[in-house]
C-alpha cells in the first residue's frame, strides 16, 4: 500500500548512464524486468548475476549504495506479506525453529522478495539517472499515447503546487487545535480534500485559459529532438541483453542434462 | 494609425443570465501604457477574457490594431494579445521554462534555431536567461511572474494585459517588475487594484464600475479625485495623497 | 496495493497490461470527447489532485492505516473516461518515478485499481442514484460505490492471484484476507469519498460530474401563467462505449493469456519442476482447489494450458462486467421520464 510521496528520485548527474536516451532506458528497464520475472524461482545464481548487473549499471550511474537501500523501502509491505507466505503455505511442511514452515512458502516468498528487489532497484536506477519530462517525451517515443503524456506532464509540473495547497490546509487546520487520531475525524480531513478539488479544478481551467491564450489547439508542439542512435540502443540493450543470456543460457544447459 | 485596442460598446452575459458588461468603450493608442482600475466584481476579468476572444462579446467589438475578434482571427489576436495571469503557477504550464516560454511561437509555428532566439531575446528582456533550464516551480514568486511576462513576450504581442501584476510581490520585486515594464516598447494594459503601481507605470488610467467605463482620464487626476474613487470603492493606502488637479474633469 | 514485480507469472503480467492498454485507450478517446482539448490541463491537474490525496492516511483499526485509492472519488467528480486515464496516470508516474510498482505490473495495477476500480465504483455510483435524485442520493452513492470498489478490486486482486500468482495460499484465503481488510479500508475510502463529494457540491454542484442531473430546471412561463419547467441540465449518461469494452477487453485478454500461457507451460514452471525434482508432486495436488481442474493452471484434468488461461482472465473480467451490465439493463429498465415534467402552478 505504497502511500503518496512527495521526493521524486531524479539525482542530476552527467554519466553514462544519465546520457542514454530515455526511451532507451524505459525499454531497457522493462525487458530487464520481464527476464527477471520470467526466470524460475530456483536458479539461484541467476538472480545472483542480475544483482551484479545491477550493481554495475549503479556503479557507471554512481548512485550511491545507500540512496538505492533507502527508496527499497517502497518495497516493506511486500517484505511483510512475503516472511507470512512460508507461515500460511500449504504442502509439505519442514520443521525450523521449533515452527514448521511450508516449502513452498519459503518458495514463493524468496520468488517474490529477489524479483521484486530487483524490481525496485531497476526502476530506483531509471528514475534516479532519467529527468522526469524525459522519461515522459522517451515514453512518447515509445508509443504511449501523446495525450496520455501530456496528462502525465501537467500532473507532474502540478503536483507539488497541489500537495503544497494540502500541506497549507493541514497546517491551517493544526493552528485551530486539530489533528487527525481516528475514525471521527475523517470528515474534517475529506472536507478539505473537497476544497482542494475545487482548487484544483479551478486551476485545471485556468491554466486551459493561459493555454489558449498562447495558441494551444489541441496538440503540444513537440520541441525537442529526442532520437536515439543504434550506438545508444545496444548500450541500454546490455542490461536486459546480458540478464536474457543468463536466462536463455540457463535453460539451455538445464534442458542438455 | 490605427489604435493597438479598440472596444467598443461591448456587453455580455454569463450563460446563466448575470450581466458583466454594459457597453463598454474605450481605445487604446500604440505604445501608450493604461491601468484599468475598478472594484472587485466590476467586470474586469470578463473584460479582458474579451481582449483575446475567449469570451465571445454578447455585443459589440473588439479590435486589435484593426483586425476584429473573431472566430477566424483567432490565432492572429491571440499572437497579438499577450495575457498575463495574476497566478504565474497557471501561466507557466511546462516543466522547464525554456519550454514554457517556447510553447506560444511553437503554437505559431516556429522551430528550431529562430525559436531558441525568440526564447532567449524574452527571457533576457525580462533579466531570465539564466533561468533558463530550470522547472518553474524552483523559481521565486517574483521570478515567475517575470517569465510569465517573458512567456507573452515571446510572441512578440502588439498589447500586452496583466492581471494584477503587483499582487504577491515584495517590494523589491515589484520594483524590478514596474523597471521591466516601463522599459518595454510594448502597448501595454494593466488590470490593478494597486493604484500606486498604476500612477508609477502607467499616464492614464480607465476606471471600470459596473459593467461600464466610469472615467477616463490622467492617472494622477483620477487618483486625486477622491469622491470618483470612492463611488468605485477604491481607495489610497493609508498615508498617501496626491493634490487634487486645478481642472476638474 | 502497488503489486511489484515478481508477484504475477509473465502471462499474467502480459495480458493485465494488454487490458489496461485498450482500456485506457477507450478512456482516452470517451475524455477527449467529453472534454475536448481541456483533456490534457483538466485530467493532468485531477491527476495531480488524486496523487495528493492518496496521501491521506486514514485509521482503520487499531495499528493499521490504510490510505484513499481515489478512483470512486474521480469517477464521481470526473466521470468514468477521465477517472480511469487519471488513475492510470498516477500509476504510471509512481511507478516510473517513485518506483513504487513494478513496470511489469503496471499492467495489473491499471487494471486493479484503474480500470476495475473505476468501473465497479462507478456502477454501483449509477445503481443508487438512478433509483432517486438529491443531493443525499449522491452522496449515500459516493459512499457505497467506494466502499464496494474497494474490496472488489482486492477480490480481482485475490483471482489474478489465483490465475498466475507465484505464492502457494489457496485463493479462498488470499480472497477472504484481501476482501476482509478492504472492506475496512473501503469503510475509510467511502467515508472520505461521500464527505469530499458533498464538500463540492455545496460549493461547485456544477464541478460534480456524478450530480449533472441535479441542477434546477428552468421555469418557462406561458402567456396564459401556466409554468412549465425545462430541465436543461446534461444527464451523466451511462459511457455508452465502455460497452463495448469489456466483451473487446475479454477478448484480447483472452487471447494473449491462451497464447502466452501455452508457451509458457512448455516448459514446467518453477512450482511444479520443483515438485517433479523432489519427487512430491502427487502431494501438491492436496489442497483445496487441487482437485478442480484449472487448479495447476495446466494439464490437469485433461483441460490443455491455454483453455485454463481464456477461463482464468474470463472470471476476472466477469466480475466487473456481470456488474457494469446489471446496472445498464437496470438503467434501461426504468427510464427516467422527468426531463420534461409538466407542473402547473396557480
Amino acid at each position: 500500500m505504497g502511500a503518496g510521496h512527495s521526493h521524486q528520485l531524479y539525482r542530476p548527474g552527467d554519466t553514462l548512464v544519465h546520457r542514454l536516451p530515455p526511451q532507451c532506458k524505459l525499454a531497457a528497464v522493462a525487458a530487464f524486468a520481464l527476464v527477471v520475472v520470467a526466470t524460475p524461482r530456483e536458479w539461484l545464481w541467476a538472480f545472483g548475476i542480475y544483482a551484479v548487473l545491477l550493481g554495475v549499471v549503479a556503479s557507471a550511474a554512481r548512485v550511491p549504495p545507500g540512496f538505492v537501500l533507502r527508496r527499497m523501502m517502497i518495497e516493506l509491505p511486500f517484505v511483510v506479506f512475503a516472511v507470512a507466505l512460508p507461515f500460511i503455505g500449504f504442502g509439505e511442511r519442514v520443521p525450523f525453529l521449533g515452527v514448521t514452515l511450508s516449502v513452498e512458502g519459503l518458495w514463493a516468498a524468496w520468488n517474490i522478495l529477489a524479483k521484486a528487489t530487483l524490481g525496485v532497484v531497476a526502476s530506483v536506477l531509471l528514475a534516479a539517472t532519467t529527468e522526469p519530462r524525459l522519461m515522459l517525451l522517451g515514453a512518447q517515443r515509445l508509443r504511449l499515447p501523446p495525450l496520455l503524456v501530456q496528462i502525465a506532464m501537467f500532473m507532474l509540473r502540478y503536483m507539488d503546487v497541489i500537495v503544497d495547497e494540502m500541506r497549507r490546509m493541514r497546517v491551517a487546520r493544526e493552528s485551530r487545535g486539530f489533528t487527525a487520531r481516528d475514525v471521527r475525524h475523517i470528515p474534517a480531513v475529506a472536507k478539505s480534500a473537497g476544497a482542494l478539488f475545487i482548487r484544483s479544478y479551478e486551476r485545471g481551467e485556468r491554466v486551459h485559459l493561459a493555454m489558449l491564450s498562447r495558441g494551444y489547439t489541441g496538440s503540444m508542439p513537440v520541441i525537442q529532438d529526442l532520437s536515439a542512435s543504434s550506438r545508444q540502443w545496444l548500450t541500454a540493450g546490455m542490461l536486459p541483453g546480458a540478464a536474457l543470456v543468463v536466462l536463455l543460457g540457463t535453460t539451455l544447459v538445464n534442458g542438455g542434462l | 494609425m490605427t489604435a493597438s485596442l479598440e472596444v467598443r460598446r461591448l456587453a455580455y452575459a454569463y450563460p446563466d443570465g448575470t450581466q458583466a458588461l454594459f457597453g463598454v468603450d474605450f481605445e487604446i493608442a500604440r505604445g501608450e501604457r493604461v491601468a484599468l482600475l475598478g472594484p472587485n466584481g466590476a467586470g474586469k476579468t470578463t473584460l479582458v477574457m474579451h481582449l483575446n476572444g475567449i469570451l465571445t462579446p454578447g455585443h459589440g467589438t473588439v479590435t486589435v490594431a484593426g483586425l476584429p475578434v473573431g472566430k477566424e482571427s483567432l490565432k492572429e489576436i491571440r499572437r497579438r494579445v499577450g495575457l498575463v495571469f495574476q497566478d504565474p503557477d497557471d501561466q507557466l504550464f511546462m516543466p522547464t521554462v525554456r519550454e514554457d516560454v517556447a510553447f506560444g511561437p511553437a503554437n505559431l509555428g516556429l522551430r528550431g534555431p529562430e525559436l531558441r532566439r525568440r526564447v532567449e531575446e524574452a527571457l533576457d528582456r525580462v533579466g531570465m536567461l539564466e533561468a533558463i533550464d530550470r522547472p518553474p516551480h524552483h523559481l521565486s514568486f517574483g521570478q515567475r511572474r517575470r517569465v510569465a511576462v517573458a512567456t507573452v513576450l515571446a510572441m512578440e504581442p502588439e498589447i500586452l494585459v496583466l492581471d494584477e501584476p503587483s499582487s504577491n510581490l515584495d517590494p523589491a520585486s515589484r520594483r524590478e517588475l514596474a523597471e521591466i515594464l516601463r522599459g518595454l516598447d510594448v502597448t501595454v494594459l494593466m488590470v490593478t487594484h494597486d493604484l500606486p503601481y498604476a500612477l508609477e507605470l502607467c499616464e492614464r488610467a480607465l476606471v471600470l464600475s459596473g459593467g461600464v467605463i466610469a472615467a477616463d482620464g490622467p492617472t494622477a487626476k483620477i487618483l486625486a479625485d477622491s469622491d470618483l474613487l470612492a463611488a468605485h470603492r477604491l481607495e489610497l493606502p493609508y498615508g498617501f495623497a496626491l493634490p487634487r488637479a486645478e481642472h476638474s474633469p | 496495493m502497488h503489486v511489484p514485480d515478481g508477484f504475477f507469472n509473465a502471462a499474467v503480467s502480459i495480458s493485465a497490461g494488454a487490458v489496461a492498454a485498450v482500456g485506457v485507450g477507450i478512456c482516452l478517446r470517451g475524455a477527449r470527447k467529453e472534454l475536448d482539448d481541456k483533456t490534457a490541463p483538466m485530467a493532468g491537474l485531477v491527476a495531480a489532485f488524486i496523487f495528493a490525496v492518496q496521501m491521506l492516511n486514514f485509521p482503520v483499526a487499531a495499528g493499521t492505516s490504510g490510505h484513499l485509492l481515489g478512483g470512486t472519488l474521480a469517477a464521481i467528480l470526473v466521470g468514468p473516461y477521465t477517472a480511469v486515464l487519471c488513475v492510470a496516470v498516477v500509476l504510471l508516474v509512481q511507478g516510473f518515478f517513485f518506483a513504487d510498482g513494478g513496470l511489469t505490473a503496471l499492467g495489473v495495477n491499471i487494471t486493479l485499481m484503474g480500470i476495475v476500480a473505476v468501473l465497479a465504483g462507478w456502477a454501483v455510483f449509477r445503481l443508487v442514484t438512478s433509483r432517486a435524485r438529491g443531493r443525499g442520493t449522491v452522496v449515500a452513492g459516493a459512499f457505497v460505490a467506494a466502499l464496494v470498489s474497494v474490496p472488489v478490486s482486492a477480490i480481482s486482486f485475490a483471482l489474478l492471484f489465483w490465475i498466475g500468482g507465484t505464492a502457494p495460499i489457496e485463493v479462498g484465503t488470499v480472497a477472504m484476507a484481501m476482501g476482509g481488510v478492504h472492506v475496512l479500508i473501503g469503510i475509510g475510502e467511502g467515508l472520505i469519498t461521500a464527505v469530499t463529494v458533498s464538500t463540492v457540491l455545496a460549493v461547485r454542484p456544477d464541478l460534480v460530474y456524478g450530480a449533472r442531473g441535479l441542477a434546477a430546471p428552468l421555469v418557462l412561463r406561458g402567456a396564459d401563467g401556466a409554468a412549465t419547467t425545462v430541465d436543461t441540465a446534461p444527464k451523466a449518461a451511462a459511457p455508452r462505449r465502455i460497452g463495448w469494452f469489456l466483451p473487446a477487453g475479454v477478448l484480447v485478454a483472452a487471447l494473449l493469456a491462451g497464447i502466452v500461457s501455452f508457451y509458457a507451460s512448455s516448459s514446467p514452471d518453477g512450482l511444479e519442476r520443483v515438485a517433479e525434482d523432489k519427487g512430491f508432486s502427487g502431494q501438491a495436488g492436496d489442497h483445496a482447489l487441487g482437485d478442480q481442474p484449472l487448479a495447476d493452471y495446466g494439464e490437469v484434468g485433461g483441460i490443455p494450458v491455454g483453455v485454463a488461461g481464456l477461463v482464468g482472465v474470463g472470471v476476472t473480467l466477469a466480475v466487473g462486467g456481470g456488474l457494469f451490465f446489471a446496472v445498464r439493463r437496470r438503467n434501461q429498465g426504468e427510464p427516467r421520464d422527468d426531463s420534461a415534467k409538466d407542473e402547473v402552478t396557480a
